[in-house]
């Protein structure tokens, strides 16, 4: 049997973004798509499983088995396919509202159950497919919304990085949308390593956040080298401007789950109940 | 069905604090029971506690398969009187019933008093304390066996493979202790007995229905199973965490019940049968990713062990209240299946079978189990080996120049699924409505197709007779579900002992509905009465709402923990028999 080797496009479906003109997550579709190109995986051994919103629309934009699954929720979804499928590779992807929101209590879990798989987040601070609401990132005084207090929330934005390495993490790295080619292979790198690794990618709403069209001024690559130390990680996205690009921590804590293997009958397990 | 209703059948209920061992004494007497060839029923009650308090072990013993509690217990026995108060109404006893009470206990308390049964003293205790390492509770044992004439061999067997292993001391102290109960007993006056054996039987299991659901789902090809612990679910939980790695499953803690069925419907997704156990409130978190599982065809199977409700409600206790969220609890237009187990051995095929059904049609499929079925335990005939396996239809790489629809309309409605893996069918599940490629649609057309291909895959296949157990002939239909089946059923073997003959539908299949089988059955019945463990009778609004009786039903239903009872279906036969 000859390897056959995947392009791009071959990741890619023929099903058209719902997204606005200017989205950066046109981008980070290419970045994803890159990414397993780069690899060498397969389309039909890859699956992109994603929860409810604008970016978590990508899995039908991929030619690989997909699952659009429910608002919060895709992380769940993701571990159970890849628990149950380890010979697969998963990636889950969504957006701020639907990762750190609603499902803010699996993405903790997940980062801390360290199940072998990759966490695209594309955070744009805000609910997009709702037409602009504040998100856990959203900055504080952010108040260009219908549905926002005057003045902002005044709640501290949420950390995705930092809260990702407290709960345990094994790869954390921030990317932006203007880098597609950078952020494939911060994509790459976290698919190849072993553990749950989260990729932060600062993905631009134009439509209700024009003001991120000023991200690809403000971004730069990491000012610190990635660190294996979880205690320096995490001074470095405590105290970082936040616009540092690049892996940010790798860990070494064993994955999640045992090799699947059967040892036993059911006529062995009938047998503990018999008189 | 087989019941205990002939004569030969004897009930006890042991009660005493933590740590007096009343339910070793009663785990004992049921394991003897399977020695002696006897079939035994085996409950428990208890308070809220988390260990230790007052508990009582509730058993029923006869010659013959039992599938209900009876109206009495003939023997209550209190090592103590601790907090009794706080289940004394699920002890019923009658004249005819013995209290055997300590005499360092106290005053028997009033609420078990007032029942005009016959108080006798045993100085439990006092006896035990003249057999070095002698224990109070093996001084009941012995007392309860010689009352009932249960044969001494089974019993001092048991005795030997619980303890000898572990210390011959203890041994030879329990077999010391049991005796001297027994020459006890003889002063404690007359009580009825328990039947004899019958000679030949088959083989037999001990089994309790959680432990039931669990192997069943294995046996239904069940690989996957995440899970949030919950009373009374864990055992089905506990279970299976060690079965699955052995089959070469896995089996995960989930962070809450949210995420459990969502990892089951993605472990599902990739080709591997899943299920997650869990209790109202869990079902309740759930109802969001059953949803999924209908929108997206992706088989999942939630058992619901279900336990007094609403909100925390009883949890320790048992009740069929969660038939409506189990039926319409989804948003949207959602058919999907909802099976109910019968009795603690049905509790292994009504699981198997849903496992079966929810990959055959790509469902979702709630198992509504009770407490009282899930945490009793029995003696059972071995279960027949069924030929329910879990069995989806799989799509294949299309050939050159086809295009794989996932959502293909079928004249089914089942539309073959891949396994991940398969090179040429990928596709994105999705909970979105969809055209037939699975590409997400908004038109009234999608929708309404895909809407009549997921009701017809349920509507149009064939369930066989399983959809329900049906008894007897008569003009009068007792229609009932669940572990009300038990006590329904014995309630109508003794109206036909009295020549009031009535027909018993009880059914398995709840969701979808099986109007044309139900016709049949009902065909000659008058009256209906409708059987159920609910306050606001949610089965009997089902049933009036989704099928055609012949008359409006009359109704026994109560709100749990206290259980149906035969003697009530009895007398409510009588008089609609009259």
């Amino acid at each position: 049997m000859t390897a056959v080797s995947y392009t791009v496009k071959d990741f890619k479906s023929e099903v058209k973004p719902v997204w606005c003109p200017g989205c950066g997550d046109y981008a980070v579709l290419s970045s994803i798509t890159k990414a397993f190109a780069d690899l060498g995986l397969e389309p039909h051994n890859t699956s992109v499983v994603s929860g409810i919103g604008c970016s978590s629309r990508i899995p039908a934009y991929t030619n690989t088995y997909g699952f659009h699954s429910i608002h919060g929720r895709a992380l769940a979804v993701g571990a159970g396919l890849k628990l149950g499928r380890p010979d697969l590779t998963v990636l889950v992807a969504g957006g701020d509202g639907d990762g750190f929101s609603i499902g803010g209590n699996h993405f903790i879990h997940a980062c801390r159950r360290n199940v072998d798989m990759t966490y695209v987040v594309m955070d744009n601070r805000v609910y997009g497919m709702t037409k602009g609401q504040p998100s856990p990132t959203t900055e504080p005084d952010w108040d260009a919304s219908a549905m926002a207090p005057a003045g902002g929330t005044g709640m501290t934005p949420f950390n995705p990085l930092s809260i990702a390495l407290a709960a345990g993490a094994n790869f954390v790295a921030r990317g932006f949308a203007g880098d597609p080619n950078g952020t494939a292979a911060l994509i790459a790198d976290a698919i190849r390593h072993p553990g749950f690794s989260f990729v932060a990618v600062m993905s631009p709403c134009i439509t209700f956040r024009e003001e991120q069209r000023d991200w690809k001024s403000i971004v730069h690559p990491a000012t610190y080298e990635p660190t294996t130390d979880a205690s320096q990680a995490a001074r470095n996205l405590t105290t970082d401007d936040g616009f540092n690009i690049g892996v940010l921590y790798r860990g070494n804590r064993k994955p999640f789950g045992k090799e699947k293997k059967a040892s036993a009958s059911i006529s062995n397990l009938e047998a503990e109940f018999a008189v | 069905m087989t019941t205990s209703s002939g004569s030969g059948s004897v009930s006890i209920a042991l009660c005493g604090s933590g740590g007096a061992g009343v339910m070793t004494a009663a785990n004992m007497l049921v394991d003897a029971a399977a020695e002696a060839g006897i079939y035994a029923l085996f409950g428990r009650s208890s308070g809220p506690q988390i260990r230790g308090g007052e508990a009582a072990a509730l058993l029923r013993m006869a010659p013959e398969p039992i599938t209900s509690v009876d109206d009495t217990y003939q023997i209550l026995l209190a090592v103590d009187w601790q907090n009794v108060n706080r289940f004394a109404a699920e002890l019923p006893l009658n004249k005819e019933s013995i209290i055997i009470t300590d005499p360092t206990a106290g005053e028997v308390p009033e609420a078990i008093s007032k029942s005009g049964a016959r108080i006798v003293e045993l100085p439990m205790k006092d006896l035990a304390k003249e057999i070095p390492g002698g224990r109070p509770n093996m001084i009941a044992l012995g007392a309860v066996a010689a009352l009932i004439d249960f044969p001494v061999g089974p019993l001092t067997e048991i005795l030997g493979k619980s303890l000898k292993k572990k210390r011959a001391d203890a041994y030879e102290a329990s077999v010391a202790a049991v005796k001297k109960g027994a020459e006890a007993a003889k002063s404690l006056g007359p009580c009825r007995k328990l039947g004899k054996a019958k000679a030949g039987g088959g083989k037999r299991w001990t089994i309790s229905g959680n432990h039931a659901a669990g192997l069943g789902a294995i046996r239904g090809g069940i690989k996957f199973c995440a899970a949030y612990p919950i009373t009374p679910a864990t055992e089905t939980l506990e279970y299976l965490s060690k079965a699955l790695p052995k089959i070469g499953g896995v089996f995960v803690q989930a962070e809450d019940e949210l995420a459990s069925v969502n990892m089951c419907i993605g472990a599902s997704y990739g080709g591997e049968p899943s299920i997650t156990a869990t209790a109202g409130p869990g079902l309740a978190l759930m109802t969001e990713g059953l949803g999924l599982s209908v929108a997206s065809e992706t088989p999942v199977v939630v058992l619901d062990v279900q336990r007094g409700g609403p909100s925390t409600g009883i949890p320790t206790k048992s009740e069929q209240s969660d038939l409506n969220i189990a039926v319409y609890g989804l948003h949207g237009d959602a058919p999907h299946l909802v099976v109910a187990p019968s009795s603690i051995g049905d509790c292994l095929f009504t699981a198997q079978w849903g496992v079966h059904l929810a990959e055959a049609l790509q469902s979702p499929c709630i198992i509504l189990s009770e407490q009282s079925l899930g945490q009793s335990r029995a003696i059972i005939d071995e279960p027949a080996d069924i030929a329910f396996v879990g069995k989806r239809v799989t799509a294949q790489t299309p050939a050159e120049g086809e295009v794989f629809k996932r959502y293909a309309i079928t004249n089914s409605g089942v539309s073959p699924m891949p396994i991940p893996g398969t090179p040429g069918c990928q596709y994105t599940a999705d909970g979105l409505e969809h055209a037939e490629s699975g590409t997400p649609s908004s038109q009234e057309s999608d929708h309404s197709k895909q809407l009549d291909k997921r009701m017809r895959k349920l509507t149009t296949h064939d369930y066989g007779a399983h959809w329900a157990n049906i008894e007897g002939e008569g003009d009068i239909a007792v229609i009932t579900w669940g572990s009300s089946t038990g006590a329904a059923l014995e309630g109508v073997e003794r109206a036909r002992a009295d020549g009031v003959n009535a027909k018993l539908i009880s059914l398995r299949l709840i969701y979808p509905t099986r109007p044309e089988q139900m016709a049949a059955a009902l065909k000659g019945v008058k009256k209906v009465l409708v059987v159920e463990q609910s306050h606001l009778g949610q089965f009997n609004r089902y049933l009036r709402g989704e099928y055609d009786l012949p008359a409006k039903p009359e109704l026994i239903n109560r709100a749990g923990p206290l259980p149906i009872r035969p003697g009530e279906v009895h007398a409510r036969l009588l008089s609609m028999g009259k």
